[in-house]
This record gives C-alpha cells, sequence and structure tokens, in this order.
C-alpha cells in the first residue's frame, strides 16, 4: 500500500515537474501554467469576436461590457441593480417616464467625469437614424431623454414598455470623446474609453482582445489586474491551448468539456440559457401551416432523448422560447413525447398514411424542406433527429444545408432551423418570434405565426407594469402556443466553460442565445479573487 | 570591371511599364467591384453581425442606405475610384476605420512575413539548388528533388496546419498563432521573432522547389558548358568554379523566377496569415472579401496587383542588367 502511494507521488512529482518544464520553455513570459502564487492575470478563449467595442454601434447594449457601464447592470440573479444610476429608475406618468439618478463622482478612464450629458448623448445618438447600429429596434419604445442638471436623465416613452428598465444597462460613452468623431468610423469604434472596471489595452482583431484593471473604478479597482479574450474560433484549438496552459478558461462543446473532468485543478462552469433551437413551421406553407400537422409534430418529436444524446445531457427540453426553469414559464404546458397522440392527431384530421407511409390530404403530401445553417454541427443534428421523428408520424421532412444568403429568401415558405434567445423578460424573445405584424421583418417571425389571441396578449403584457396581469398575459401566449405550435421548439442549450480553480468569485449567469464578451464565468472578473498560493493544489 | 548602369533605358522602361499599369488597375479595381457585387454575400448583414439576426426590416434598410450599399455598382466605384484619388481611400465597413489606417497598420507585419519568407525560399534554395547541380543523380539530389516535387504540390495552408500540429501542438516548442504570447500585450522583438518563425518557414518552404529547381537545372547545365570546362582545364579551385561561373550564368533563370513568384507569394501568405493569424492585410483581404466590404477589398486588391507588376518590372530590370543581350525593351 505504501509502496504503491510512494510511486504514485512520485511519478505525480515528475509529471509535475514536466509539466512545469513544459510551461517554461513554451510561455516564458506569462504567469500562465503551473506558477504556484495567486494570479492577478486571466487569459480566457472565446468563440465570438464583436463587431465593434462602440456602445453607440451596439457594443455592450445587454451590459457587461467591462469598458463600460450602464445605468443599470445585472447581478447574478438576473436581478437589476443600480451601475451608474445611483438607485433603480424611478417609473411615473402610467410607465411613460423613467427617471434615473446619477452616481456621484464617477470618473471615465482618461479622468473626465461622467455627467447627465453622457447618458443623453448615448441614446440620442443610437436613436439617429445615421448610425449604424443594427440593435436600435430595442429602444423603439424610447420617445425622448433628456438631462436635468448633472446628475438627472429622463427616458420618455411613446408606449408604456414594461422591460425597459432591462434596456437601459446598455453602455454609455464618453460624450467629450465620441461625439467629436464619426460614429461610424472614428477611432472610438476600435480604442473606446468607458466608466468601466477595465481598459482596453489592445485589440488584434481576430486574435485577441488585451484589457488592464481601471485603478480608479467608481466601485474598487479589480483584484485580477490583466484580463485576455484571445479570440479562438476552433473548439478542438481552443480546448488543446487551455490544456497547454495557455489559456485560463475557455468555452467548450460538452464532448470536450467532457475531456477535463478528471483534472483537479479546472473546473467545469454549466450555465443555463435562454438559448434555443426550433423549427420554424412557416404559416405560409400547406403542410408546415396546418394546425394538425403543427401540433402532431410537436408531440412527435423527441426532446429529451435530444437533449441525450446531441447535447450529451447539457441542456432541457423547450417547448417555446422561455425556459422551464424560468419563473414565466406556464405551468402544465410541457409536452411528452407521443407517438401515438401524434398519429391519431393526424389521422382525425384526415392525413391518411399513403403507400410509402407518408400521409396524405387530397392530394397533398405531408412534405416539407427544412434549411439549416451549413457547417453547424448542433444544428444540423437536431435538424436530422426532427427529421427521423416525423418519419415515424408519417411526415416526409428534407433537411437541406445552406447559408443565410440561401435560406433567407426561402424563410416564408420553407422551415428553417432557427436559434435564439435573450435572457429578462419574457417580451424580448415572444414579440419578436410571435407577433404577427413582424412577420418576415428581417429574421423576426420567421415562420409568419398569426395568431388574434397571441398578438393581442403580446401587446397586454409589454404595455402594463402589473406583475398579475403581465403573468396572464404571457401564461396567454404559451397556451396559444401549445394549441397552435407554429414553431417546435427543440431545446435550450447550456453553455459549459472550463476554468482553471485559481480564483474564487467565478460564477455564471443565465445566458442569451448569443453569448459573445459578457457571458461566462467571468462575466463579473472584476470581482474574482485570487486564491492564495498552495490553495490550488487540492 | 564595374560597369556603368544604363540608367536612361531603365528609367524608360519603369515608365513605360507604370503608364502601362494604369488601364491594368482600373481593370481590376472594376472587376473587383463587379465580382463582389454578383456575390451571394450580403454587406448589410455582414457588418450588422449577429445583431443583424434580430434587427427590424426598416433597421436593415436603414443601414444599407447608410452604408451606401443600395446604389447602382458604377456608380459606387466612379466614387471610390474618383476619392481614392484624391488620397481618401474611404472607410472600411468590415473593420470600422479608414481604410488607410488599417493598411497602416497591417502593412508592415506582412512585409516582413513575406519577405522572410522569400529570403528563406532564396537562400535556402540557392544553397540546397548548388549542391544537388553539382551532383545531379547523387543522394542529396535525388532526396530534395522528390522532397520539392511534393512541395510544390503541397498546398500552403495544409502545411500550415501540419507545423502547427507537430511543432506547436506535439512538440510544444513554437507557438501556434498571433503575432505576440496570448497573455502579453506588448510587441517586443524576440515575442514577434518567435512568433514569426513558423508562419515565415511554411510560406518560405511553399515557394522553395521553384527557386530550388531552377538553381539546380541552372547550375547543373552550366557544369557542363565549356566556360566551366575550361576553367576546371585551367585548374581553378572547385569553389571558383562553382560560385564564379556555374553559379553565375545558372542564377540568370532565377532573377525572373523571383519576379514571376510574387504573385504565389501573396496568394500563399494570404493562407498562411490565416491559419497562423497573423495580423497581416492577407488576413484582412479574406475578411474583406467574405463581408464585401467593397473599400478595403479594392485598396488591398490595387495593392496586391501594384505588388504583382513591381515584382515583374523588377525582375525585367534585373535580368536587363545581368544579360545586356536582353535589354530593357520591355
Amino acid at each position: 500500500m505504501t509502496a504503491r502511494f510512494l510511486r504514485g507521488t512520485a511519478a505525480a512529482t515528475l509529471a509535475g515537474a514536466l509539466a512545469l518544464t513544459a510551461a517554461a520553455c513554451t510561455n516564458p513570459g506569462s504567469t500562465a501554467g503551473g506558477a504556484g502564487g495567486p494570479k492577478d492575470s486571466a487569459v480566457v478563449g472565446i468563440a465570438y469576436e464583436p463587431e465593434t467595442l462602440s456602445p453607440l454601434l451596439g457594443y455592450g447594449k445587454d451590459g457587461n461590457s467591462k469598458i463600460f457601464d450602464g445605468l443599470l447592470a445585472f447581478g447574478a440573479d438576473m436581478k437589476l441593480k443600480p451601475a451608474l444610476a445611483s438607485r433603480l429608475p424611478h417609473i411615473s406618468d402610467g410607465g411613460l417616464t423613467y427617471t434615473y439618478t446619477l452616481r456621484d463622482g464617477v470618473t471615465f478612464s482618461d479622468g473626465a467625469p461622467f455627467t447627465s450629458k453622457d447618458v443623453v448623448f448615448t441614446y440620442r445618438t443610437i436613436l439617429d437614424p445615421k448610425t449604424n447600429n443594427a440593435s436600435r429596434t430595442e429602444l423603439d419604445a424610447l420617445k425622448s431623454v433628456e438631462a436635468i442638471g448633472d446628475d438627472t436623465v429622463v427616458f420618455r416613452l411613446k408606449y408604456p414598455y414594461a422591460p425597459f428598465a432591462e434596456r437601459t444597462v446598455q453602455a454609455i460613452a464618453p460624450a467629450h470623446i465620441a461625439a467629436k468623431q464619426d460614429v461610424n468610423t472614428g477611432p472610438f469604434t476600435t480604442r473606446p474609453i468607458g466608466t468601466g472596471p477595465y481598459v482596453l489595452t489592445g485589440w488584434s482583431k481576430g486574435e485577441k482582445l488585451t484589457f488592464k484593471a481601471n485603478t480608479s473604478y467608481w466601485n474598487g479597482a479589480p483584484p485580477v489586474k490583466k484580463f485576455t479574450m484571445a479570440i479562438i474560433k476552433d473548439d478542438d484549438v481552443r480546448a488543446t491551448r487551455l490544456r497547454a496552459g495557455d489559456l485560463d478558461g475557455a468555452i467548450l462543446p460538452p464532448n470536450l468539456a467532457a475531456g477535463f473532468k478528471d483534472d483537479k485543478a479546472k473546473k467545469t462552469w454549466t450555465a443555463t440559457t435562454y438559448d434555443y433551437r426550433t423549427v420554424t413551421l412557416p404559416t405560409h406553407h400547406r403542410v408546415s401551416g396546418d394546425t394538425a400537422v403543427r401540433r402532431a409534430l410537436d408531440l412527435a418529436v423527441d426532446r429529451q432523448a435530444m437533449v441525450d444524446k446531441i447535447l450529451e445531457g447539457a441542456g432541457k427540453p423547450a417547448y417555446g422560447p422561455v425556459p422551464t426553469d424560468s419563473p414565466w414559464f406556464a405551468e402544465g404546458t410541457e409536452r411528452r413525447h407521443d407517438l401515438a397522440g401524434a398519429q391519431k392527431i393526424l389521422d382525425e384530421a384526415g392525413w391518411k398514411p399513403g403507400p410509402d407511409g407518408i400521409r396524405v390530404r387530397n392530394g397533398v403530401r405531408a412534405a416539407f424542406p427544412l434549411w439549416y445553417l451549413s457547417g453547424d454541427k448542433l444544428r444540423q443534428d437536431h435538424a436530422l433527429a426532427y427529421v427521423s421523428d416525423a418519419k415515424k408520424a408519417g411526415i416526409d421532412i428534407t433537411a437541406q444545408a445552406g447559408t443565410w444568403e440561401v435560406i433567407e429568401p426561402r424563410m416564408k415558405t420553407d422551415a428553417v432551423l432557427a436559434g435564439g434567445g435573450s435572457p429578462g423578460d419574457p417580451d424580448f424573445d415572444q414579440y419578436l418570434l410571435l407577433k404577427s405584424d413582424l412577420a418576415g421583418d428581417g429574421f423576426n417571425n420567421m415562420a409568419w405565426y398569426d395568431n388574434a389571441t397571441v398578438d393581442r396578449a403580446l401587446e397586454a403584457g409589454r404595455r402594463t407594469n402589473d406583475p398579475a396581469e403581465r403573468r396572464a398575459a404571457y401564461d396567454t401566449v404559451q397556451r396559444e402556443l401549445m394549441k397552435n405550435p407554429g414553431y417546435t421548439f427543440l431545446t435550450h442549450i447550456d453553455h459549459l466553460y472550463v476554468v482553471n480553480d485559481a480564483w474564487d468569485g467565478p460564477s455564471t449567469q443565465i445566458e442569451p442565445h448569443d453569448h459573445g464578451l459578457a457571458s461566462g464565468p467571468w462575466w463579473n472578473v472584476e470581482s474574482w479573487k485570487p486564491k492564495k498560493a498552495g490553495a490550488t493544489q487540492k | 570591371m564595374k560597369r556603368r548602369l544604363p540608367w536612361g533605358a531603365m528609367a524608360r522602361m519603369t515608365g513605360r511599364r507604370a503608364l502601362a499599369a494604369v488601364p491594368v488597375l482600373l481593370a481590376v479595381t472594376f472587376a473587383v467591384f463587379a465580382v463582389a457585387e454578383a456575390s451571394p454575400f450580403d454587406p448589410v448583414k455582414a457588418y450588422a453581425g449577429t445583431a443583424g439576426l434580430t434587427a427590424s426590416q426598416e433597421n436593415l434598410d436603414q443601414l444599407r442606405a447608410n452604408l451606401g450599399v443600395d446604389r447602382p455598382l458604377l456608380t459606387r466605384w466612379w466614387e471610390w475610384l474618383t476619392s481614392a484619388l484624391t488620397g481618401d481611400l474611404g472607410d472600411s465597413s468590415v473593420m470600422r476605420r479608414p481604410v488607410a489606417d488599417v493598411i497602416g497598420e497591417r502593412l508592415g507585419w506582412s512585409v516582413l512575413l513575406a519577405v522572410t519568407a522569400f529570403l528563406v525560399a532564396i537562400a535556402l534554395g540557392t544553397l540546397l539548388g548548388v549542391l544537388a547541380g553539382r551532383r545531379r543523380g547523387g543522394l542529396l539530389d535525388r532526396t530534395v528533388s522528390s522532397a520539392a516535387y511534393t512541395l510544390e504540390a503541397a498546398p500552403a495552408f495544409w502545411l500550415g496546419l501540419l507545423a502547427i500540429w507537430f511543432f506547436a501542438l506535439r512538440l510544444g516548442v513554437l507557438p501556434a498563432g498571433g503575432l505576440t504570447d496570448t497573455a502579453s500585450d506588448t510587441v517586443t522583438f524576440d515575442q514577434v521573432a518567435r512568433h514569426l518563425v513558423l508562419p515565415a518557414l511554411v510560406l518560405g518552404v511553399s515557394q522553395l522547389p521553384w527557386f530550388f529547381l531552377y538553381v539546380r537545372q541552372g547550375v547543373g547545365d552550366a557544369l557542363d558548358e565549356d566556360p566551366v570546362r575550361g576553367a576546371r582545364a585551367r585548374g581553378l579551385g572547385e569553389r571558383t568554379v562553382l560560385t564564379g561561373h556555374a553559379l553565375r550564368s545558372g542564377m540568370l533563370p532565377m532573377l525572373t523566377l523571383v519576379g514571376s513568384r510574387v504573385p504565389e507569394l501573396i496568394t500563399g501568405a494570404l493562407l498562411v496569415e490565416t491559419v497562423f493569424s497573423w495580423p497581416g492585410i492577407a488576413a484582412a483581404t479574406v475578411q474583406a472579401a467574405t463581408s464585401v466590404d467593397f473599400p478595403l477589398l479594392a485598396a488591398l486588391t490595387v495593392l496586391a496587383t501594384a505588388a504583382v507588376l513591381l515584382g515583374n518590372l523588377l525582375s525585367d530590370l534585373l535580368y536587363g542588367l545581368a544579360d545586356p543581350r536582353v535589354g530593357f525593351d520591355g
């Protein structure tokens, strides 16, 4: 027993020594690797790169932008808390007026004071049609914004919009710098200056973003003094560089994250999300637009099998854009996998099996095409599983791969395997996906869903601040979606991250589909604290 | 020994070439606009990125108008051309910055990579070529020649991936990509030097076979010619024969090669920069092309075309100098 223990220890020491030497050869200048002391720098690998770093062009619209702050911010529990505002807004005038009092003594990283002018400048510039901001629609409800003195800002809305406060996590740009340049192409778009916990020190496009701590940050200087985000699109390369010690953390797909399970020095973080995968069932196709076909598909699809096989357990079945663990989820709208039930619905609706097993009604074959984004393995797997589940019910779906350029012109009549999801208010996803007058508006309401009851409930839900009325409205939407499922929702996908266990403080938020810089256990890197030396070698 | 250079003739040839370059450049830029226009990629989608997937149609239409990509092809090309002639290269939509800034920041790194690779290819190619040419059919000749034919057929990006796999992942001795270490945010000489090794070697090695094969052939042929036999008969040392006689005439075809390899070098750099995340203009070209970033794409194409034309001019000038029979008639 003792001998074996000794041999094990010797081997471990040898391996450790080898690892240290290897790290020393490959990376002499960096503190990454097995160094013992507290780590005040972190390097993480991410898959996406922001198009711009200017809040005026859409960066930091969901908060958490490292370089900037919003008036409000989301906490770990996704509850709003004051940031550049000193408290939550005062809502008056029947939900039409939001008044924010600003925090005193905040400065931008160049030393200039932050005032109401910056807030007004930021919002007015975003609303200006000449600004190339593709997310302007999110501030659709905003009519005007004005400053009262240096520390108060008043927003007036066109219509009462309940989730408006969640939109004010929008990052605030400095007027004294950004107002003097071309908003779309000026140097500010790549060399930003903000009030945030970190200051950008470099952006090598396609390679990495580097940050240093803002020592005069209003909420205290971050203990992690240097923060680097390496942009590595390839999952395998990211995993390899994490294993080699070049990275301290990375986002990984489930199969690669599993490879780090036995690594005691690293921790795997699972973030639950609003990130759904769905199949659009176009209203303007005579098969997918039929309610019986839609309801049958909703029952025929085996969501749990998709979670188990495709996501390797890292996810949940989805019945709508609202995840089952959200407080807004309508109890009882889960659909069991029920192939017999699906067949019964189709039989009763007059879809009878033809000689090849595919159902036919009035000479129309129950068949339609399903597009998925080429190169997206996850969507491909979902599409193929959907096709095979549908076949069992007698519906013939042909899965086809294409780029958005190919898919977009066909969205009115062809089904698409789509993804999306923004956490927070139930208005965000449901309004864009289900509102009939947004049918075919860009990528909104891709299925051309058209349901008068849903339209009314969606409007009611966003125009009141009364919690009970809102809950009733969104319950109606979800129950209607069960009666006429114009989309087959398949799964909500967990995002997995593997991070060196060298800090106290990492945690996860509920994440959106588009997991850019803001997501991941490093969403709060400014409050991480290095663990004491030795604490990592448990 | 020293001969006066024919400056006049050289200048005339350069002038003629410069005149001929004007229509070539015009045609190339127009072709770039036309091809980009015909491509299925949508500049507005590329600009909006993921935000475009939830943007309203009105929002996207406004973006299209702001970016000016809704106007006819000819108008856009003419506007680009006239403002480019006054020194304004326009703004890159994918980099969100003036095109001149993007190029200014990246050109240096590309030139560093290309020149290093070119020097590697020429130096190694010449050395190996001379050694192989001396003893054609020898062991060295057979090994290097067959390797050269294999390399000639191997695409640069495949070599790049292979090099990353072997040197960066298996051995862990060289960094896999980027200009500096991931954790470092300052550009220091030793970091760049270490990060340059793999991409420059891969690019150089991918160009090597042509130089090697030309020199080998040239030197081999020259060794069989009368002057060399004469020199040997006069009892000159092998080294003198080789460097003074064989190499000199054997190198002649290589001068044309230097010029004609420039286009290959540029396409090679395109792939190598992408594989190694090297922040040069070639990597930017790929991004500009897939995002239909007209101003950036046009400027980079002009640059590449100019580099090719200059390469040709240079090799013709050198050839004219080395072999007066050829002259400078263009």
